[in-house]
């Protein structure tokens, strides 16, 4: 699997990786920290003195210059030290720890249901373009486009989980704990999160596939005897391979966004809920390691995607 | 222009009811205040969630208060802060863009690596941080939406304005002694307003559901004030009681969102005559 060139280009991505990190972290910085508003007074509580302020700025390191200390805490989250909590004091590395599985296993299923069901949706419509079939599922992808995943949630609670009692209503359980009850937990949130992947998959699966199946050389496939059948399934699908994956590394990057209200719906304690309190309570440190985290999984999966296209087309180099 | 404009909505079904609806939804939000059965934010405590029935023809909420007025009212609030978010959107995406695409050199390397990093993030993820940061509050909120938008536009502002800047008029331009802002205004600025009001259309509906999103999770706009995302997250309070709540905001998201995507898509296929499918 691992031949030379695919090591290049895994040494080309990582070394392309790290100033989109530096900048993705930078920017994040910059904006919080430029906006208006002193943390420091908000920290300082009400009726502070200007020397309780002045020594909370020096305890925090806020009275520093801006670049000292966005280069401080680089160099703090590259070893792994996401700083503290300003609500709690917990260490934002260990919150993040305890809450990204949640997420990840949400965002990961939620994947799972859309290809399951985008798939199939999609090579029925691409069977017959511009058919009944067609239509019904172009409206489908529509509608899984347009519906605020976080409503869908709540309908799915309110069916599922208080109607007929099949699911649990909020909550997660943590895979390694008990991984049957894990998924179970994850399955309505999944569910709600994979409308609009869903639709993206049939979708791109679609208008690929026909522009493939309309292609001369299926045609000369055709003359040749071979079964429809035989022809989507080998020689179709293998061409829209490479652009399926293209779309899977969008929907994971649009999914991890979208998760974060999902979650909420289903009080899970994931890296939603750690973004919206850190909003709320203008936690600085733990909003951006949030961020930070984020953007590493999306350079990582961006980085999968890339190898996964040299072995999906060998021109690719 | 405009006959031209008729004959395609005559042809485009689906563009014509989308446009159509968006229309009547403009004239409800305006009329509100007249056609709404009850002020949006009087409190009733004698008809608390009360299921459709004469006088609240969609119920009462959990504090008594009418869901068809607070629909018909919110319906304005919504709408203005989608247009807010993607005005922020254009305001800074388009000069950028544009500086991007007509400077070229170290300056769109920069430029253009920011705009990649940005897209790279997940979006609603970077509009919490912002708004975190700006302060919570339905105008903060719209503004870091716009924020984490902006990039879309300047992407394809900048892919415009590469193209354009080759052209022989702006050489012809030039010559005659044109400006930089005059050749940025008059030649280069009209040429990317096609593809900027198909993606502005496409951004109307993420904005939309980003502000239902961001008002759900307490963090756009405060109460009593209705939005269609504050009434959603106001019925997910009552949801084991009543959960027919969540089914009239919820389906105005829905349609207003779907009557922007397709409008934005056929609006796509008419001005880009390379999609054809």
């Amino acid at each position: 699997m691992l031949t030379a060139s695919r090591l290049r280009v895994i040494r080309r991505r990582l070394l392309h990786a790290v100033p989109v990190v530096v900048l993705a972290t930078f920017i994040v910085f910059g904006i919080l920290k430029l906006m208006p508003g002193d943390i420091a007074i908000t920290l300082a509580g009400e009726n502070a003195t200007e020397e309780r302020i002045a020594e909370i700025r020096q305890i925090y390191g806020l009275d520093r210059p801006f670049l000292v200390q966005y280069g401080s805490w680089l160099w703090n989250a590259v070893q792994g030290d996401l700083s503290r909590s300003l609500a709690s004091g917990e260490e934002v590395a260990v919150q993040i720890a305890r809450s990204f599985p949640n997420t990840l296993l949400i965002v990961v299923m939620a994947m799972g249901f859309a290809l399951l069901f985008g798939i199939p949706l999609g090579i029925l419509a691409a069977s017959r373009p511009h058919g009944i079939v067609d239509r019904v599922v172009t409206s489908i992808g529509s509608l899984g486009i347009a519906v605020p995943n976080f409503w869908l949630a709540m309908i799915l609670v309110a069916w599922f989980s208080l109607e007929f009692g099949w699911f649990p209503a909020t909550g997660a359980v943590p895979l390694a704990q008990d991984p049957a009850q894990a998924i179970w937990h994850a399955f309505l949130p999944a569910l709600a999160l994979a409308s609009g992947g869903l639709s993206e998959v049939s979708r791109q699966l679609r208008s690929s596939l026909v522009e493939v199946m309309s292609s001369p050389q299926v045609r000369t496939l055709h003359a040749k005897g071979l079964t429809p059948a035989s022809i989507l399934w080998k020689h179709g699908l293998k061409n829209v391979s490479v652009n399926l994956l293209t779309v899977c590394s969008l929907l994971f990057n649009r999914m991890l966004a979208a998760t974060v209200v999902v979650e909420a719906v289903f009080a899970i304690p994931g890296m939603g809920s750690l973004i919206v309190n850190a909003a709320l309570f203008r936690d600085l440190p733990v909003a951006q390691g949030v961020v930070f985290v984020m953007v590493l999984v999306v350079i990582t999966v961006n980085l999968v995607t890339d190898l996964l296209y040299t072995v999906l087309d060998p021109r690719i180099r | 222009m405009l006959s031209r404009f008729l004959r395609w909505l005559a042809r485009d079904l689906q563009a014509a009811l989308s446009l159509g609806f968006l229309l009547l939804l403009v004239v409800v939000a305006l009329a509100a205040p007249w056609i709404a059965p009850h002020s949006p934010i009087e409190q009733n405590f004698d008809m608390i969630l009360a299921p459709a029935g004469p006088g609240h023809p969609l119920g009462t909420d959990d504090l008594g208060r009418d869901i068809l007025s607070r629909l018909l009212h919110g319906a304005g609030i919504t709408l203005y802060a989608s247009f807010l978010a993607v005005g922020v959107a254009v305001l800074i995406g388009v000069p950028v863009g544009l500086l991007a695409g007509y400077a070229g050199g170290w300056v769109d390397d920069v430029i253009s690596r920011i705009i990649d990093t940005l897209l790279s993030f997940p979006a609603i993820v970077l509009a919490i941080a912002v708004t975190g940061a700006l302060g919570i509050g339905m105008t903060n909120a719209m503004i870091s939406v716009g924020i984490v938008f902006s990039p879309q536009l300047a992407r394809i502002v900048r892919a415009r304005t590469l193209v354009v800047r080759q052209e022989l008029y702006v050489d012809a331009a030039r010559c005659f002694g044109a400006g930089t802002g005059r050749i940025l205004w008059r030649h280069v600025l009209p040429n990317t307003v096609q593809p900027v009001i198909v993606q502005v259309t496409l951004l109307l509906a993420a904005a939309l559901l980003a502000e239902a999103s961001l008002s759900f999770l307490g963090l756009g706009i405060q109460p009593p004030d209705p939005s269609w995302g504050a009434m959603l997250a106001r019925a997910y309070q009552s949801m084991e009681i009543a959960p027919e709540q969540m089914y009239p905001p919820g389906l105005a998201i829905l349609l207003t969102a779907l009557a922007f995507n397709t409008l934005g898509e056929s609006l796509r296929a008419a001005l880009d005559p390379t999609m054809k499918t």
